[in-house]
């Protein structure tokens, strides 16, 4: 008996172990580029050529860095991607806060002033989620041209916001849909109008899912390249269409450790809200995907 | 809900209304109505138009001269349409199939009382907070014959060591596949793991009493609760397969020559640089189509069970 017990345990021990090796094994599959791409980007040049790819820097230096955001040749300039990060902010800060309000108010009168049809206009929105992009690109930079936004910020910003009210609204109207109906009912009874219900009862509880859409809308329009490299002259590229023009200009010698560094640019704000936020991250990812 | 409604609109016939009144009663609508005009324009106006554009000869800019399905038609000739449509199903079949494989392993993995378990997810999910033109730039350094992993493993010894998919134009789309299940297997792993805790314990309780054993618990009680699951990750995943265009930018360049080009790099290459809007409107249409052919069963369950739910 006792011995069976000892091997039970013994058999277990076992199972955990490979448990725990397949889950760390996974973890460095993961982590891998990452810590790549991190040791490269302070690497001088000659240990590159001459070292190993995880073999760590020797003589670590913050060169690759500065040279990326200041110096770097990105197509025929030479002023690094930091121009084209502050071009990046300027275009997801807007956009995600016009988006984010047009999508709260448009799921709260979907739920909480439902009419006739109200249910087929969700679904006709819903369907802005789901288009390849590449339907709509040469409609949108005729339309664009017309507004006279081509290749200007305002046009990035207003082609982010046209195409993330669809997912802002359907965060929202999800949300709200499971607000209890019973105080608004009373509100309207005693006389308090749409945007007052809605300032008061709504909004109120409505911070969790105005920080998902505010992730979720930030994450989509920071990693774009398709509208940017599309919609964008030289002066208004967002930093993604900068780093990709950066890694493909082959003037002189290739600077992996300056490429590597500027990708680190590019990744580290939504890395760094991934971090801090990581589950609401999450949560925008799996909404409406997993029915709870 | 359907109270709330009759409440706010408490107007029969002969009822008299304020302007004030009227005004509230139609502000939802007025809300709403920008939005509404705004898929109708941007959504199902361009998708329209894009289509017109599809039966003119465009080739520079958009002339609306009419020719039928000719451009369609040039399309099924051209090589490099072929050639990116098999590398779509190709990409596509692989990176769904590993990424739900994968995804599925690591969530049954996790949910085993894991400690650090919080710690091992944040890992897992991270590249999903990147660009894909990051994880392409990243990957094409570490996939680069020169200096990266070829090389690595070489310097350890294993001198006739090959991996130089990157610039191989048989396995040029294998690479696409390394680095998008990268991105997205932590994300199916969440969801998964997401769909394993919705299950109830006490199911899981009375197959253990009956004296199943674990891999057959799985089988046969887990894995059918998860269905759902699964439909939704290969929906966002086939999703996420037609739509790639950065990854392939970044990492392979289409190349090499257009070995590795996707329908969406093609359609870019021919509306964009190389003048073919007639051409290239008619390959998004076809996107298009081959979204909607996962999309339409996909909503058509969603709802019939939203109905009976």
């Amino acid at each position: 008996m006792d011995n069976v017990i000892r091997r039970r345990t013994f058999g277990a021990r076992l199972g955990r172990f490979t448990l725990y090796a397949v889950l760390v094994l996974a973890a460095l599959f993961y982590l891998l580029p990452l810590a790549v791409m991190l040791i490269t980007s302070v690497k001088p040049l000659g240990e590159i050529s001459a070292g190993s790819l995880l073999a760590l820097p020797q003589s670590p230096t913050l060169a690759p860095w500065l040279k990326a955001w200041g110096e770097a040749c990105t197509g025929m300039r030479c002023e690094g991607v930091g121009g084209y990060f502050w071009n990046s902010i300027a275009i997801v800060v807007p956009a995600v806060l016009i988006s984010t309000v047009i999508g709260a108010l448009n799921g709260y009168a979907l739920t909480k002033w439902r009419f006739k049809g109200s249910e087929l206009l969700f679904a006709l929105t819903l369907f802005g989620c789901f288009i390849p992009f590449q339907v709509v690109l040469l409609p949108m930079a005729q339309t664009l041209g017309w507004l006279g936004l081509s290749s200007s910020r305002a046009g990035l910003i207003l082609v982010h916001v046209v195409f993330g009210i669809a997912f802002t609204t359907l965060f929202f109207r999800n949300f709200y849909v499971a607000v209890p109906s019973e105080l608004v009912s009373a509100a309207k009874l005693d006389g308090a109008g749409f945007f007052r219900i809605f300032w008061r009862i709504l909004l109120p509880v409505s911070a969790p899912i105005i920080v998902v859409s505010v992730i979720w809308q930030f994450t989509q329009i920071w990693n774009d390249f398709l509208f940017g490299v599309a919609f964008s002259a030289h002066d208004t590229q967002p930093v993604t269409v900068a780093l990709n023009n950066l890694v493909n200009t082959s003037t002189g010698v290739r600077e992996y450790n300056v490429d590597m560094a500027a990708t680190m640019i590019a990744a580290l704000p939504t890395l760094l809200v991934y971090v801090l936020a990581g589950k609401y991250f999450v949560r925008g990812l799996t909404a409406g995907s997993v029915k709870g | 809900m359907s109270l709330s409604s009759s409440l706010a609109r408490p107007a029969g016939p002969g009822t008299r209304r304020s302007p004030a009144a009227a005004l509230q009663a139609w502000l939802p609508k007025l809300v709403l109505a920008p939005s509404v005009a705004i898929s109708l324009f941007f959504v199902y106006g361009f998708m329209l138009w894009t289509f017109v554009l599809s039966l003119t000869n465009s080739r520079m800019l958009p002339s609306y001269e009419f020719v039928g399905f000719a451009q369609y038609a040039r399309l099924m000739a051209n090589d490099r349409w072929w050639v990116a449509s098999t590398n779509l199903v190709v990409f596509g079949g692989l990176f769904v199939a590993i990424c739900l494989a994968l995804g599925l392993l690591l969530a049954i993995l996790l949910d085993q009382r894991i400690r650090q378990e919080g710690a091992l997810r944040t890992v897992y999910l991270y590249p999903m907070a990147l660009s894909f033109i990051v994880t392409g730039v990243v990957w094409k350094w570490l996939l680069n014959p020169g200096l990266g992993i070829q090389a690595m493993v070489r310097g350890w010894g294993f001198e006739s060591f090959t991996f130089d998919w990157l610039v191989d134009p048989d396995m040029a789309v294998y690479t696409l596949v390394i680095a998008a299940v990268w991105q997205a297997s932590g994300f199916v792993m969440a969801l998964f793991l997401a769909g394993l805790r919705g299950i109830d314990d006490s199911i899981i309780k009375a197959a253990q009493l009956d004296g199943a054993s674990l891999p057959r618990i799985y089988r046969r009680v887990v894995l059918p609760c998860l269905r759902p699951v699964v439909f939704s990750a290969v929906m966002i995943l086939a999703h996420i397969a037609i739509k790639s265009f950065d990854l392939v930018v970044a990492l392979t360049g289409g190349g090499p020559g257009y070995a590795s080009d996707l329908p969406a790099t093609f359609m870019y290459a021919h509306a964009f640089t190389r003048a073919q809007v007639g051409l290239g409107s008619a390959s998004a249409m076809l996107m298009l189509g081959g979204v909607l052919a996962i999309l339409i069963p996909y909503l058509y369950s969603e709802l019939r069970s939203r109905r009976h739910g």
